[in-house]
């Protein structure tokens, strides 16, 4: 049977550009709907009613929400190629421990960075950069932190990369004097075709946050 | 070589009990430590340096954090008795009701027993339209692992057996019958589960209620004079 692959998205989403990252390492063909927020589709709306949000993988015709569990759905099903997950029990677990840090820490501090200012901002910053020293001291010396190649918790973080530029303007972070090993790893991931295919430029996304700044009237 | 499994966790947890539960579901005998949260021992302090927090599961000397994570890892390790259905579709829905329940039914219930009046009332009704998206996962089946407790019956155990303590401590009935027929089915099917040899471990994993009371009601003394 063909398979049939289309994943709603928003081009800015960190969320969706890991959907859009572990699709094309894996080398599956996906039709990609770009949804308005403010004016979500019927379809996005039917396939994820429970929380209304993208990205939603739907596959031949059966809806998968949340990214990290579409990641992992997209590394059992097409487990043929480039494993995103380690085979070994232990280090799949630090693998999905690292995912989930990710995920509690560096969405909402990286969005409090953009969104307040003053005391708020400035914890939010130290906090920002304690998180992502944490993410250095994981990867080490290994080239990505899935080892020798692209793994699940390269795929989780790297989209926030497109944000780097955008928290550094409105937050006044340095990022990459601050946390040097973690954009050399970010660059080298952005080496392979499907990274730089996923993440939209990052004075894109500045000009989108400024945009949103506007609309929800913050300076 | 020998296992080595050692959970460190916290009685009144619910975290905790998910991966005694597992364990016991796998047959797999752990040494238990019980850390006062309150002052917690170095040891848990370096094992999980990142949250400082329980449960955590260390299998020969290698730790492993965050109950969702520690379940799936137990259900790789040890492959008697899956937790999680084999199918990745399957597995993909299990994995969203545990995430449901973790960010959007814990955080609302914790609501209804912190807030007063018409905060109160507005998350009895959020926690109820939760509770009930997912009682339909239920519809049909025993339990959310469909004949046997699985992975996404024990993430729910905090709604079994926690609620109803919530109750006692503050007087507000969640999971009735008259409004969660199937859920309350599938709560007697679990504390019956005495019954049935493989799953007798939920009984003996239950934490005393008397003392779970006066726990939760110390914690939500607290909680409630923090937040003044």
């Amino acid at each position: 049977m063909a398979e049939e692959v289309v994943l709603l998205d928003f081009w800015p989403s960190p969320f969706g550009m890991r959907v859009r990252v572990a699709l094309t390492e894996k080398g599956i063909k996906y039709e990609y709907k770009e949804e308005d927020l403010r004016n979500k589709s019927a379809l996005l709306l039917h396939m994820n009613p429970i929380h209304k949000k993208i990205p939603v993988l739907i596959h031949n015709g059966k809806p998968v929400s949340e990214s990290l569990i579409q990641i992992q759905y997209i590394d059992e099903t097409w487990n043929d190629k480039s494993p995103l997950l380690p085979s070994d029990p232990y280090r799949k677990a630090i693998a999905r421990f690292w995912a989930d840090f990710v995920d509690k820490k560096i969405y909402d501090l990286g969005r409090k960075i953009w969104t307040t200012k003053g005391e708020e901002q400035e914890a939010a910053k130290k906090e920002f950069v304690e998180c992502l020293k944490l993410l250095e001291v994981e990867l080490g010396d290994k080239p990505y932190f899935g080892g020798e190649n692209l793994g699940y918790v390269d795929v989780v973080l790297v989209p926030f990369y497109s944000w780097f530029y955008t928290y550094e303007k409105c937050g006044n972070v340095g990022i990459e004097a601050e946390c040097p090993k973690l954009i050399a790893w970010a660059k080298r991931c952005l080496q392979k075709e499907s990274v730089s295919k996923s993440l939209p430029d990052q004075e894109k996304v500045y000009g989108f946050v400024l945009q949103m700044k506007k609309f929800l009237g913050i300076e | 070589m020998a296992e080595e499994v050692k959970l460190f966790g916290m009685w009144a947890s619910s975290y905790n009990l998910r991966i005694e539960l597992a364990l016991k579901l796998k047959g797999m005998p752990y040494e238990y430590i019980e850390e006062d949260l309150s002052n917690k021992s170095n040891v848990l302090l370096q094992l999980n340096s990142v949250h400082e927090k329980i449960p955590v599961l260390v299998h020969n000397g290698k730790p492993i954090m965050e109950s969702l994570v520690i379940l799936e890892y137990i259900d790789e390790t040890w492959k008697n008795n899956p937790l999680l259905p084999q199918d990745p579709y399957e597995r993909a829905t299990a994995r969203f009701w545990a995430k449901f329940i973790d960010e959007k039914i814990q955080p609302t219930a914790r609501n209804v027993n912190l807030a007063e009046g018409k905060e109160q009332e507005e998350a009895v009704e959020e926690c109820c339209q939760q509770l009930k998206r997912l009682e339909n996962e239920l519809k049909g089946k025993s339990f959310f692992g469909s004949d046997t407790v699985g992975y996404l019956d024990i993430a729910a155990l905090v709604i079994a057996f926690w609620f109803e303590v919530v109750r006692e401590v503050v007087g507000l009935e969640l999971v009735t019958e008259e409004r969660f027929p199937i859920l309350c089915k599938w709560i007697g099917k679990l504390q019956n589960i005495d019954a049935v040899n493989e799953c007798a471990a939920v009984n003996e994993c239950r934490p005393p209620k008397e003392e779970h009371f006066n726990n939760i009601r110390t914690r939500f003394e607290a909680a409630k004079a923090d937040s003044k």
